[in-house]
């Protein structure tokens, strides 16, 4: 019986720490969606700065979802989820970033 | 740990009764989830060969509409505000799920379903709007790949919506077993991933294209 109340509680004590960390999650990506909005709604800032912001704080709010919501950690078992998705990582740099530089350095080259 | 092991009574797998008699989860379920998000990764991949051919198109508007004249970040803003919140409604499902609460989980399964008809019903509404104006995606490369990006973002929402429907159903008929969690933690990881592929659209699609 004693045993059943501290799996009770342990189970409610995780449900709490387990709602948090989406609402942590949630309000962070709030902030991290409201801040490039308002850089490219207001036009408050110079434009290479908004462009900075706007790249920043998506790449930040990735990680803010990598973590909170799709719990990716170097945990024993979740180490081999964030590898593979590091290397999905590399192959996407290289697909889009290459991509973009040999079409933009051709367009540039044909002008 | 009673209803855990009388929900679990219907599977033929001894296996499955022992381990959840003893409150883990087996093998078989991790392999599950590590193999879709394996196919998640190669998503990923699709995804970002779609946004490559828009980075390289998105200038070509053979004298028509950019980015700059069709793009109304209001309109964006609510989209991405009823994807971000059925993320979060989505999590709480889940979480009530894993602990065997079949009404609040079908609950929050119905709010993010609802949200996620709001993000749908705007885009369409939004594609709609263009074609009539005669920017459709015949208009120019730009447009075409407007289309195809947004559009493929759109269709996997879609999918997702059925995919959620089908899973309330499911709990609603046969209860939260372990199947029907492991489903829900793919189902999970799809949401999730979606709205990471949406931070880049209205990133690079939208707040960028409205500069």
């Amino acid at each position: 019986m004693g045993q059943e109340n501290t799996l009770a509680r342990q189970q409610v004590d995780d449900l709490s720490s387990q709602v948090k960390s989406y609402l942590v999650g949630f309000m962070l990506s709030v902030v991290l969606t409201a801040i490039p909005f308002w850089a490219v709604m207001s036009h408050h800032f110079e434009k290479p700065l908004t462009i900075a912001l706007v790249l920043g704080s998506a790449v930040v709010q990735i990680v803010v979802h990598l973590k909170y919501f799709l719990h990716l950690d170097f945990s024993k078992e979740g180490k081999l989820n964030t590898f593979s998705f590091l290397f999905t990582a590399l192959i996407i740099v290289m697909v889009v970033g290459l991509s973009v530089w040999i079409i933009y350095a051709a367009n540039a080259l044909m002008m | 740990m009673n209803t855990a092991i009388t929900t679990n009574l219907n599977d033929t797998h001894s296996e499955t009764l022992i381990s959840a008699a003893h409150g883990e989860h087996p093998d078989s379920s991790q392999n599950t989830l590590f193999g879709f998000w394996l196919y998640l990764m190669t998503d990923c991949i699709l995804f970002a060969s779609v946004f490559a051919t828009y980075a390289v198109l998105y200038m070509n508007t053979d004298g028509g509409v950019s980015g700059k004249d069709i793009f109304e970040l209001n309109f964006v803003l609510i989209e991405t505000a009823a994807l971000l919140l059925s993320s979060i409604t989505f999590g709480l499902a889940l979480i009530f799920a894993k602990r065997h609460n079949r009404r609040a989980t079908v609950v929050w399964l119905l709010i993010t379903f609802a949200l996620g008809c709001v993000f749908i019903g705007m885009e369409i509404y939004e594609f709609h709007h263009l074609i009539e104006q005669g920017n459709g995606p015949q208009r120019s490369a730009f447009l075409s790949s407007f289309f195809a990006l947004v559009g493929m973002h759109g269709l996997h929402v879609t999918a997702g919506l059925i995919w959620m429907a089908i899973m309330m159903i499911e709990v609603l008929k046969t209860g939260l077993n372990h199947r029907s969690i492991t489903r829900l933690g793919c189902l999970s990881l799809f949401w999730h991933f979606l709205d990471i592929v949406w931070i880049c659209v209205f990133t690079v699609v939208y707040l960028l294209g409205a500069l």
